[in-house]
């Protein structure tokens, strides 16, 4: 239950880090809350030759408001995303989804950028990074990139990040007026990894849905959007038998294994209960916000 | 040779300068190097809460941190709380409200406890309660130790008056 030796490295900018991942040739990980990362290597699931500490690297700790939305810096704390007046008004659906992140010593040091990278199938970053069509900027040996969201999450715990990349922020495009959300999740106790989660936004004009994401997690490898759901919302007035269908079509849409902590047929069928309870708390926001 | 750096932390407002291997847990320095064995290790991996100190402010598993990483920070531990002839209101509060049994839990409990009711002086029940859940207690059933949270906030709020 202690680490195996590694070379500790400690970045003090970008360039650094990437220097120092792209000289490992591939054995080495970053550190940056360590929430995830330590407890592999204290189970010695992990055996890095060198860690790349990036805690020290300044300016990639930050929630900034751009042209399109908000920006996120990689090294911002999950404590931060919950209590962020920013976030609170831009993505109220971010700042609740936090609460249900572990616990308070985990969210105080755990940071987005790992949190996404870890890539983790019942994680709660990963499903809202894909409900809010974010965009995840990397920068490895070759430059800086963007990547959608919808392309980032590859498996469980894997991602399309190469071994010498590094995330530096999130983008958020501003979801529009009149959208409401609600998110929804079943845990077997508080702060323990989600069994199944559903999020959802749904704008309205005109009491019709203009446009409904839903976001899932528990139903596979990896968060996954309901589209065949979202395809039934849209130009439709919601109602009771909707949400109905739409969470049915939500639930058909996923495969879910089994595990000891919850069965294929009952993770299937939280996916549709959430699902519904999300969208209803979405339409009666956005039948609010529009008012 | 293993890999090691020399770093400066300061625990309870005491600077300890050490040259420290790579791969040392924080709590592992706390309480093999500097003998302040106040700070438990239960899990060793994020779990149980025991090993929760505060580091810079906030609360952190001293089992998910490594020592080097702590070069130049103020770390906060029980032992910095009050003394057995002193206690800090919160321990104060554990203690006539019968929240430990055996103790094992009651340093995580303390720092995590203080870090909540820093940050949230007036913490509903249900604050309080969520703010506890990422510590384990095998004894107590949680409500003593919730009561004794009750107490101390409501010592606090009368010493701002």
């Amino acid at each position: 239950m202690k680490p195996p030796p590694f070379k500790y490295v400690q970045a003090s900018s970008l360039d650094d880090a990437v220097v120092a991942l792209a000289a490992s040739g591939g054995d080495a990980k970053i550190i940056a809350g360590g929430q995830s990362l330590v407890p592999m290597l204290n189970f010695r699931l992990l055996r890095p030759a060198v860690l790349v500490d990036i805690n020290r690297i300044p300016d990639l700790d930050f929630v900034a408001e751009s042209p399109a939305g908000l920006r996120i810096g990689a090294l911002t704390r999950h404590r931060t995303l919950e209590t962020s007046a920013r976030v609170a008004s831009a993505f109220p659906v971010l700042a609740e989804a936090m609460t249900h992140v572990a616990h308070l010593a985990i969210r105080n040091r755990g940071t987005i950028g790992g949190s996404l990278s870890h890539a983790d199938p019942a994680a709660e970053l990963p499903m809202l990074a894909l409900l809010l069509d974010a965009t995840i900027i990397a920068a490895g040996s070759r430059g800086r990139r963007s990547i959608a969201a919808k392309e980032f999450f590859v498996g469980a715990l894997t991602t399309a990040l190469e071994p010498d990349e590094i995330v530096t922020e999130i983008e958020l495009p501003r979801l529009p007026p009149a959208t409401g959300w609600g998110f929804e999740e079943y845990a077997l106790r508080r702060g323990d990894f989600a069994i199944a989660a559903a999020a959802a936004t749904v704008t309205l004009g005109q009491s019709r849905c203009v446009e409904a994401r839903i976001a899932l997690i528990g139903g596979g490898d990896r968060p996954v959007r309901a589209a065949a759901a979202e395809a039934l919302l849209q130009g439709r007035t919601p109602g009771p038998e909707l949400i109905a269908q739409a969470a049915r079509a939500a639930r058909d849409g996923v495969d879910p294994d089994g595990d000891l902590h919850a069965s294929a047929e009952f993770r299937a069928h939280l996916i549709g209960v959430l699902t519904a309870r999300a969208l209803e708390a979405a339409c009666e926001r956005a039948a609010g916000a529009g008012r | 040779m293993t890999d090691s750096h020399r770093v400066h932390i300061c625990v309870n407002g005491t600077v300890h300068e050490h040259v420290v291997e790579d791969r040392l847990l924080l709590v592992d320095f706390l309480r093999d190097v500097l003998n302040l064995t106040g700070t438990h290790v239960g899990c060793e991996h994020g779990v149980c809460g025991a090993c929760t100190v505060i580091v810079n402010g906030d609360s952190a598993r001293a089992c998910l941190m490594f020592a080097v990483q702590a070069d130049g920070a103020e770390v906060e531990t029980v032992e910095g709380l009050g003394r057995v002839d002193r206690l800090h209101p919160l321990q104060e509060a554990f203690r006539e409200h019968h929240a430990l049994q055996c103790g094992f839990c009651t340093p995580g409990m303390l720092m995590t406890g203080l870090d909540l009711l820093r940050k949230r002086p007036l913490a509903s029940d249900a604050e309080i309660r969520d703010g506890l859940s990422g510590n384990l207690c095998r004894c107590t059933g949680y409500e003593h130790i919730v009561a004794a949270l009750r107490a101390a906030r409501k010592r606090i709020g009368e010493d701002r008056r």
